[in-house]
């Protein structure tokens, strides 16, 4: 499993762009980013490779900021790759709250970010079904 | 405990008739004793004797803090200054305080009052007072002083602030009661919790906690951290000091004092007398006081009277916890909308102390209310759905509680602009 940090953003021009230089005074490099949107108001979501750093200087510059698990799945680059993981996922009955690509490729494999309920519980299924993940410590090496 | 059977627990009509000779009295008097009180009357051409009873209050004139503020600073006395013993002043923020007077009769009155109050909370003899509100000018820290002196309990003079002192006398000493503001409380039990101190272990077992305006959530969140059960107390200088009303272990309104202060409540708007249970604003007769008694003084305070016997067997009529002032009441499509009924609101989602705004703006001829919310860490949730629902949800609670629909906006931490002292949570476009 793989660290997240969710950030809390205001409709408003500027506040992605704050967030991205507070983390690049701190050294802290975005490995991948998604960002869900209503009308008022954002989340984005991110996998840094320091994940501390990273808190610590959102927090420090008044964002609110939430950590959760992700699992970082290896999938196939090719065509149907995605496909064969999210019948995997669903062959477990593991619900998908939302996912996101990863920004690098490590090697012929895609990354893709799954948000599940039961994090841990869906690892251990899918790692029983062969399906290869990636942990926090091999984000920090990408 | 009841601390004054007698006058705690009278009947109906033996009260009515003790009021009504006690007020009639008092007219008599200020009409010769306080020029200013007879030209306000002589203005609405009512003299002492019109005052035949109770029902004839309603004839009188009001007072207002401006009238008090007028007469800086002995104007409303009804004594020469020479036969007072004491003054204290209200906080005024701008200008001139409003000062009163205290003859050696209007303190044994106010240390019997607050004898009660202490023996609303269960206090005896056998209790030992932290007293942390302010001693001074101030009418809290003395008002608690002489009446928990009066119920024969050991006082701690300490005064409000010095947290960590406050701490170590309250484990050193084994104290059994805290006065203090209700803010004040959670901030100790913060600096506790910062030292390591327990302070839900300590002997500690109840608070009387008064002088500013707290909801049921953060009484609840008071009881949970120091605790204790927690009292709501009231009072204000104008008309004593603390001591004008307080809970009993009914807790269901205060008790007020109503042998030496008579209550009305009136429609803000129009001045009119409301029926007895309708919500308005509070207005105070002193009808024993003797060196600054008050006509029908206008508090500000928005409440509702209670006439129902009580549990606790006084017979007192009670007010309800105060839930708004008058100047901060906002009128929002003809409904009657208060800043503390959001914040009540909000504390059952977002804890202590929540940060908001209130944006008040006309679409058309519409008014339109939107309530901006900061989300915390403890409410953010990494979900779209999950921050909508609770949006919806703060949205459904608002429109229930107030009866008017608002816009719930949430909004990042500190981008509501931070005070300190009095926040500024209403922002009212439509005067502009």
């Amino acid at each position: 499993m793989v660290r997240q940090i969710s950030v809390f953003l205001e409709n408003k021009s500027g506040r992605l762009a704050e967030v991205c230089k507070l983390l690049g005074e701190v050294g802290v490099n975005i490995r991948a980013l998604s960002l869900a949107d209503t009308l008022d108001f954002g989340i984005l979501r991110l996998i840094v490779n320091s994940p501390k750093e990273a808190l610590d200087a959102l927090r420090a510059g008044g964002f609110t900021v939430k950590e959760s698990r992700v699992l970082v799945v290896e999938v196939n680059d090719e065509p149907g790759g995605l496909s064969q993981v999210l019948g995997t996922l669903s062959g477990v009955g593991v619900n998908v709250e939302y996912m996101y690509a990863f920004v690098e490729k490590s090697g012929d494999k895609a990354l893709v970010v799954f948000r599940v309920q039961k994090p841990e519980e869906a690892a251990k299924l899918l790692d029983e079904k062969g399906v290869k993940m990636v942990a926090d410590e091999e984000i920090e090496k990408i | 405990m009841i601390w004054d059977e007698k006058h705690e627990r009278m009947k109906k009509e033996e009260k009515e008739s003790l009021q009504s000779d006690r007020l009639k009295a008092m007219v008599e008097r200020v009409y010769k004793k306080v020029p200013p009180y007879r030209a306000k009357m002589d203005e609405k051409g009512v003299k002492p004797g019109d005052i035949k009873s109770l029902e004839d209050l309603r004839l009188l004139p009001f007072t207002l803090k401006t009238d008090l503020r007028d007469t800086y600073p002995f104007g409303l006395f009804a004594v020469p200054v020479s036969e007072t013993v004491r003054v204290h002043c209200s906080s005024g923020t701008t200008g001139k305080p409003i000062v009163v007077g205290y003859t050696a009769a209007d303190i044994d009155i106010w240390a019997e009052t607050m004898a009660r109050t202490i023996a609303g909370a269960g206090g005896t003899s056998n209790d030992i007072i932290q007293n942390a509100y302010g001693y001074g000018l101030f009418t809290g820290g003395l008002g608690i002083h002489y009446g928990g002196e009066r119920v024969g309990a050991t006082v701690i003079p300490i005064s409000g602030g010095n947290t960590e002192r406050q701490l170590m006398l309250m484990e050193d000493f084994g104290s059994t009661m805290l006065a203090s503001t209700p803010s004040y409380s959670l901030y100790i039990a913060e600096v506790a919790q910062d030292k390591g101190v327990d302070i839900a272990g300590l002997p500690l077992r109840c608070g009387i906690l008064g002088a500013e305006a707290w909801s049921d959530a953060m009484r609840k969140e008071i009881e949970k951290r120091l605790g204790i059960k927690a009292y709501d107390i009231y009072g204000l200088t104008e008309v004593i000091g603390p001591g004008v009303s307080f809970e009993c272990e009914e807790q269901h309104g205060m008790h007020i004092c109503d042998d030496h202060f008579i209550p009305e409540i009136i429609d803000p708007e129009t001045g009119e007398v409301l029926p007895l249970g309708a919500k308005g604003e509070l207005v105070f007769t002193t009808i024993t006081k003797e060196a600054f008694p008050v006509l029908r003084y206008r508090t500000r305070d928005i409440t509702r009277l209670i006439e129902e016997p009580c549990g606790c067997g006084r017979t007192s009529v009670r007010m309800e916890r105060v839930s708004g002032r008058t100047d901060d009441m906002l009128i929002i499509r003809g409904v009657n909308v208060f800043p503390s009924q959001i914040e009540d609101v909000l504390m059952r989602f977002a804890g202590a102390e929540p940060h908001y705004l209130i944006v008040v703006d006309k679409r058309g001829a519409m008014d339109e209310l939107e309530v901006q919310v900061e989300v915390s860490e403890g409410t953010f949730s990494d979900e779209v759905k999950e921050l909508e629902d609770l949006r919806a949800r703060i949205a459904h609670e608002v429109e229930s509680v107030l009866g008017v629909r608002a816009a719930i906006k949430l909004v990042e931490p500190r981008s509501i602009e931070r005070s300190i002292g009095k926040a500024k949570r209403v922002v009212d476009k439509r005067n502009l």
